[in-house]
């Protein structure tokens, strides 16, 4: 099969001058002096002597002759549970948000260190996010208020308590709640609320789901969510619902969804999945087949397609590349019913009753969605928050609880309700910090971290999981549940409320605490998936729809990160480190335009656009609002589309690393009389002729044009298997053993265990759950903005993203690398100092104390996985004055989510993926002390656990019965690949070829491919 | 200045090498009533509350045999003492109001054959009379004869080099007399410390012995052997691990699970110092000779944990207290007791030293990457009796083979980086 062209960005496309320099000059770098002076100096060898003297002289007193003394205080009374040195696992659950992971918490001596997914749950089935994993490091947010305040003063709890109390009654009394989860919580608020008369509970969510809600309760007559089952669905359609990145629950949808992406050459079947969308997503990213569109068309494309589903409504007219699409969408959906699933992601009332009409007809009701079992993941009411902000205004409310919402920051019309919360007498919030509306609030009751309370959830009827503190708490803030019972005159501790109202329910102590040691309380048996009788009117939604504005030349739409998500934890440097899994920066949000829109800035495309971190601001305008954000050109986003993440431009206040980062998008959302739409159908642009520079991850580490990635069509997979690795036949004119017959030395053994690690590339959506999971798991420094810009990002395993084909509406590919530990490793024969070197169990280890910083390593690495440590960015080197820290993680308090066993790194040091060998070490330990052979699965990776589609296979390659072995050998044989293995590195991970689900492409179209080939060749 | 450097371990170098191997040697085989076995089991489960000649916690168990009535009754007792109370037996009443009502820890699962051994090693001990230990003479030692040789190699070289240079003047003068003999001019003789050869010879002399000094002195930065600071309180390892026979393990209870020992935590020292609240043992003296009361470190103790010994409860929060840490490892380097204790066996002793004999305790070895890289490569693995070590096919065919007949650390990959440092 010809090689595809892979590009990480149109730099690499073009091949621009740049774009060379950068690949040629990738290990070269200026050292850093802060003055230029130093050699151009006049007496440069005096001063060179000076410099010399003095260091000698500082590194001889740093490194003291005298020992610290080191103290050894062991507890007074040691609670029975702690053995130091032993981690505990508590299991809780994430449900920020709405959103629902049961979780596993890892504590040491007390303190949360690390989270995993709780895979007792069978609806996450242990699956994590990005933000799940980062929230860990939230708990120890400097930014945190440390405890309750009047008037921004700090108060005592009994003095709050007192001031609330006296200025509770008269006028009504309104919770304004993000999405609760926990029933138990609800019947707290509702007591409180009934002592109140007059008082409501109002849900807002700051990304608002009512569309679907309010879409629900005119096509079924129920208010819900349903439970999606994509692992039911041969044939997913999504139109815009970022179902893998941020819509509604997206790691439980990740786990389903992958579970029909698993394939091999026995069994060659997999789900086809279809993305109609705007922007490039996540799932776009991930999708078979992909077209664009505009925003205004959202609702066009979905009548389109329920028209060609064979619903009463006439096809709009629409683009021929999308209405051709949505052909073979359809003729999809038609041959897989019952099997088949549209998801959307549209606000919109009409087109989400569109949605419905399609689902009903092809036969997804109670196969694929459950209306029997909804769920609970958002209950927010658009028309609920219109009205309370009006009452507001009106002087009709007398107090307002603000509990975990923002509207000051995210509400449609922040203004409007920033104006209100003047005319509300008492004003409480329960946030954590002082956001946006909490600064505009009275009394701030701060509630704890999740990570300290007691709560419940409840993810869809009868599946509940729960919280408990794995700490107690840092500071001195109260649970919320704690102040409603407090206020509505209940002496009762929440957590006695709780506990009392679980073991009545259950009917004991004892269940009560298997349900808390488990974390889940769900039905023995599934209860049985349910349809409902549609009862929509489609043709008044479709009128409605065909009714609506049309889009200017540009329209506008806002979207959110996989990693921010709508803002709410966007103080957690980790998070603002990630890379967007599609445009791969980080600290900052941007305009994404398309390559098409961009040249209209400028004549001619160039370096400006694509390599330097220098991009032009521009000023965007839409409804009535304007915003000046840098631009960045993603391929394959919609040529008249600007694309904005929400979830940027906190106030300072909320704390060092979101702080006055990016521009508020949320804006330009509007409010259409029900639901609130997140996009603009008119929106303008122009230059500003400033620059503002991006910190992009997307050109370092360049491939130069070598094969990496390896994938095929299902057709051909089906047809000859084989193909997709026949370039591995070239290996074969070495010898029958590439491993043995391809070199001249000898054969390394390993004698008991062979770690490895196998890599699907099929079920990488690229979320980046794993890098931060790493990141937690391992240490990993935050650098900051500006070090990111110099390609000193520490992350040990990171997600290339790879665009090929089309320039305007790219495939895409997403592979994690991470360190390969070859066996052959070319790092290890250049380090002058043996700290690289190789161990009996196939690791390629790095002895950091032996470490001189020489970059040899780095530089001679293929895989270019190894990271430098530039500076101190961990306060471990011996000079105080060097630590380099821009988002307070060296906080006392932020360093305590630091694995103590793993060793923070000092300045000038390598570093790289350990395959987690403190977790290898521990399980064999394990294993050692019972005096039995370790067993495969004992020992897992972080970014292994972390991941929502199990694309990730770790294990000893030694053990026969192993899922690694089996994989190698058995299962996958015919798409397991190495990268670069030609090159003999003897990698221990393989990658799965990627397997898409599309046509197989024209031979024409091929042999033009491999004709560009040749000439770029 | 809390730190001294003491030369007790040169003192005892021998009986710490007689005590270490006397402790790894494996107990054999256990015949009936075996006191040796016993001694092992009442290390284990009785130490830490009973003593053979004095009442401790429990009373003093010489002679217990003959005060118990019956041998059967003795059994169950010692296996579960609630039964016997509630069968009420008189004498066993009795000494439970004698005790304060302290109940004894129940042992469901020591064998009959198991107390025989602990009761044998009872007797055995009773038997003996009590007298101090200690203050035996440490015999000459291998040690000193090596720094002899050192000695002597170091005289005969300074002789030879002083030999060699009167050798080599003896030649330079029948050099000039040779010369002189033939008519030849030679030149004056220069005075050996103007001669420029001397000079460089004695500067790289001084050179390499002062790199020598240099890149030792170096290398044993922040090392810290013999290191035995002055703690908190005057607490002996030899009083209960030696003379009472503490388990270690009842104390540093972590060492089995953890990768830290673990120091006690103040309740644990509590539940045998809520009865032992003075000190009755041979005299105590710390590493300068100076006498140390027993007893008031006792209380000391329950100053820091807030207990009042005259109305027998806790009168005051605990503070914690704060021990100097001997035992300092880089910051590189992870260590886990768990893993030696358990998986490897070794005894506390190897790495510690004799603790059971240290008043104050000092560290033992010098804790350097050597130390532990030459055991690593010498300590033979439970290759045959773990079954973790299944997995190692070809060296349990090379045992078969007899190309080996054993298996070290370092043959199943300790002595690699990344087993110590991540």
């Amino acid at each position: 099969m010809e090689q595809k062209k892979y590009w990480k960005g149109l730099e690499e496309l073009h091949n621009t001058d740049a774009h060379q320099e950068i690949v040629k000059n990738e290990f070269s770098e200026e050292l850093p002096f802060e003055s230029e002076g130093l050699l151009n100096a006049k007496t440069p060898r005096r001063d060179f002597l000076k410099y010399l003297g003095f260091t000698t002289a500082a590194a001889t007193i740093a490194a003291s002759c005298e020992t610290p003394i080191k103290k050894a205080i062991p507890y007074v009374n040691k609670p029975e549970e702690i053995t130091p040195g032993v981690a505990n696992y508590y299991a809780s659950s994430y449900t920020i948000d709405g959103e629902y992971l049961p979780l596993l918490v890892k504590t040491r001596e007390g303190r949360p260190i690390k989270i995993e997914g709780n895979t007792s749950s069978t609806i996450t089935q242990g699956a994590t996010t990005a933000k799940a994993q980062g929230a860990v490091l939230s708990l120890y947010d400097t930014a945190r208020l440390r405890f309750p305040t009047i008037g921004g003063n700090e108060t005592t709890w009994a003095e709050l308590d007192k001031q609330v109390t006296a200025a509770l009654g008269g006028a009504p009394v309104v919770v304004l709640s993000s999405t609760l989860l926990s029933p138990t919580t609800k019947k707290v608020i509702g007591e409180f609320l009934a002592k109140y008369p007059g008082s409501r509970h109002v849900v807002y969510d700051a990304v608002s789901y009512a569309g679907i809600l309010g879409a629900n309760e005119a096509s079924y007559g129920k208010r819900v969510i349903p439970s999606y089952h994509f692992e039911n669905a041969k044939t997913v359609v999504s139109l815009g619902a970022d179902f893998l990145g941020t819509w509604l629950n997206p790691a439980e949808y990740a786990k389903q969804f992958s579970a029909t992406r698993k394939i091999n050459a026995k069994n060659p079947e997999m789900s086809k999945h279809f993305a109609f969308e705007s922007i490039m997503s996540l799932t776009g990213a991930n999708a078979d087949e992909r077209y664009t569109h505009k925003p205004s068309e959202a609702g066009a494309v979905a009548l389109a397609l329920l028209a060609a589903v064979g619903g009463s409504v006439t096809a709009p007219t629409l683009d021929p590349k999308v209405a051709e699409g949505i052909k073979k969408a359809a003729a999809s959906l038609k041959a897989n019913a019952g099997k088949a699933l549209v998801v959307s992601g549209s606000n919109d009332v009409n087109v989400q009753i569109i949605v419905n009409a399609i689902n009903n007809a092809i036969g997804a009701n109670g196969t694929t969605i459950d209306l029997a079992n909804p769920s609970n993941y958002r209950q927010g009411n658009d028309a609920d928050m219109a009205k309370l902000v009006s009452d507001m205004n009106a002087g009709a409310i007398g107090t307002l609880i603000v509990y975990g919402a923002n509207p000051a920051y995210d509400y449609v019309d922040a203004a409007k309700f920033t104006e209100g919360l003047k005319k509300v007498k008492t004003t409480i919030s329960f946030n954590d910090r002082v956001d946006e509306t909490t600064e505009l609030c009275k009394f701030a009751a701060p509630d704890h971290h999740f990570l300290e309370s007691w709560n419940d959830a409840e993810a869809r009827t009868g599946y509940f999981s729960f919280v408990q503190p794995t700490i107690s708490p840092l500071f001195k803030t109260r649970a919320a549940q704690d102040s409603f019972l407090t206020w509505t005159g209940n002496t009762t501790p929440w957590v006695d409320y709780l506990k009392a109202a679980w073991v009545a329910k259950l009917g004991g102590i004892e269940a009560w605490d298997k349900a808390l040691q488990d974390g889940i309380v769900e039905p023995a048996t599934a209860p049985a998936m349910g349809g409902a009788s549609f009862s929509g009117n489609v043709a008044d939604a479709a009128g409605k729809i065909n009714s609506a504005k049309k889009g200017g030349k540009l329209e506008l739409v806002l979207y959110e990160k996989v990693a921010i998500g709508n803002g709410r934890l966007a103080n957690n440097p980790w998070l603002q480190e990630m890379p967007d899994p599609i445009t791969r920066a980080t600290w900052d949000n941007y305009a994404c335009i398309s390559n098409t829109l961009a040249k209209t800035f400028s004549t001619q495309l160039g370096d400006d656009y694509e390599i330097h971190t220098e991009k032009k601001v521009l000023k965007i305008k839409a409804n009535g609002k304007e915003v000046v954000l840098p631009l960045l050109i993603v391929p394959g986003i919609h040529p008249e589309v600007i694309a904005i993440a929400v979830g940027y431009g906190r106030s300072e206040k909320t704390g060092k690393a979101a702080g006055g980062i990016g521009k508020n998008a949320y804006i330009f959302s509007s409010f259409n009389g029900t639901t609130v739409d997140y996009f603009a159908p008119e929106a303008t642009v122009e230059a500003t002729g400033a620059n503002y520079p991006v910190a992009l991850t997307q050109t370092h580490n360049s491939y130069e044009g070598r094969p990496i990635i390896k994938e095929t069509t299902l057709e051909e997979f089906k047809q000859n298997p084989k193909e997709v690795n026949k370039d591995r036949e070239e290996l074969l004119k070495f010898g029958k053993d590439f491993r043995k017959d391809a070199t001249l030395y000898g054969n390394f053994s390993y004698p008991g265990i062979k770690w490895g690690m196998s890599i699907d590339l099929n079920t990488c959506f690229g979320c980046g759950a794993c890098t931060i999971a790493c990141q937690a798991e391992n240490n990993v420094s935050v650098v900051g903005k500006e070090e990111v810009a110099k390609a000193h990002e520490m992350h040990w395993i990171r997600i290339d993203r790879y665009f090929s084909g089309d320039e305007n509406n790219p495939e895409v590919v997403f592979q994690p690398m991470l360190c390969q530990h070859c066996d052959n490793a070319p790092c290890e024969n250049v380090c002058p100092v043996g700290a690289t070197n190789h161990s009996s169990e196939g690791i390629n280890q790095m002895a950091y104390n032996r470490c001189i910083g020489t970059r040899y390593c780095a530089n001679n690495c293929p895989y270019k996985v190894r990271r430098l440590n530039w500076r101190d960015w961990n306060g471990a080197d011996s000079f105080e004055n060097n630590l380099y820290d821009v988002a307070d993680m060296n906080d006392n308090l932020t360093r305590m989510v630091l694995n103590p066993d793993v060793v923070v790194r000092s300045r000038g040091v390598m570093e790289k993926c350990s395959f987690c060998v403190q977790r290898l070490q521990d399980a064999k330990l394990t294993a050692k002390k019972a005096g039995r052979p370790m067993k495969d699965g004992e020992a897992k990776t972080a970014c292994q656990q972390a991941c929502a589609a199990d694309a990730i296979v770790f294990g000893n390659v030694n053990d026969k019965e192993s899922a690694i072995y089996k994989i190698r050998n058995e299962e996958q044989t015919e798409r397991m690949y190495y990268v670069l293995e030609e090159t003999h590195t003897l990698p221990s991970i393989n990658y799965l070829a990627k397997i898409r689900n599309k046509d197989a492409a024209p031979k024409a179209e091929k042999e033009s491919a491999h004709k560009e080939e040749a000439h770029h060749a | 200045m809390y730190r001294r450097v003491s030369i007790l371990l040169r003192k005892h170098f021998v009986s710490v090498l007689i005590l270490c191997a006397s402790i790894v040697i494996p107990f054999s085989s256990v015949k009936a009533a075996d006191p040796n076995a016993g001694k092992a089991l009442f290390q284990q489960n009785c130490a830490s509350c009973h003593n053979v000649h004095k009442r401790v916690t429990g009373p003093a168990l010489k002679d217990v045999e003959s005060r118990w009535a019956d041998k059967k009754l003795l059994h169950q007792w010692i296996r579960n003492s609630a039964s016997v109370l509630a069968s009420g037996d008189k004498y066993a009443n009795q000494l439970f109001n004698d005790y304060n009502k302290t109940a004894m820890t129940a042992f469901p699962a020591l064998s009959e054959a198991e107390i025989d051994n602990i009761l044998a090693y009872i007797k055995d001990e009773g038997s003996k009379e009590t007298q101090p230990k200690g203050g035996e003479p440490a015999p000459a030692g291998g040690a000193e004869k090596g720094s002899d040789n050192s000695l002597l190699f170091g005289i005969i070289t300074l002789i030879l080099a002083v030999v060699a240079l009167i050798l080599m003047q003896i030649n330079s003068n029948l050099n000039k007399l040779a010369g002189d003999k033939e008519g030849v001019a030679t030149p004056e003789p220069v005075p050996f410390y103007k001669n420029k050869a001397y000079i460089a010879l004695g500067i790289l002399v001084l050179f390499m012995v002062g790199g020598y000094f240099t890149i030792n002195g170096a290398i044993n930065l922040g090392r810290q052997k013999d290191y035995m600071p002055e703690q908190p309180i005057f607490y002996s390892h030899k009083v209960h691990a030696g003379i009472n026979q503490i388990n270690c393990l009842y104390c540093h209870a972590g060492a089995e699970k953890s990768k830290h020992a673990m120091i006690p935590s103040e309740n644990i020292c509590m539940n045998c110092h809520k009865a032992i609240n003075s000190y009755s043992g041979p005299e105590l003296f710390t590493a300068e000779g100076k006498k140390v009361d027993g007893t008031a470190e006792i209380h000391k103790l329950y100053d820091y944990v807030g207990w009042d010994p005259e109305a027998a409860k806790y009168t005051k929060p605990g503070r914690p207290i704060e021990w100097t840490k001997i035992h300092n490892l880089p910051d590189h380097v992870y260590f886990n007791h768990s893993q030696h204790v358990v998986a490897g066996k070794q005894q506390c002793q190897t790495c510690h030293g004799a603790i059971t004999e240290m008043d104050e305790v000092h560290q033992f070895a010098d804790l350097s990457m050597g130390w532990c890289i030459n055991c690593h490569r010498t300590t033979k693995v439970q290759f045959a009796d773990n079954n973790y070590y299944s997995i190692f096919e070809k060296l349990h065919q090379d045992i078969k083979d007899k190309k080996i007949d054993s298996v070290t650390v370092e043959m199943v990959g300790g002595t690699e980086c990344q087993k110590c440092h991540y």
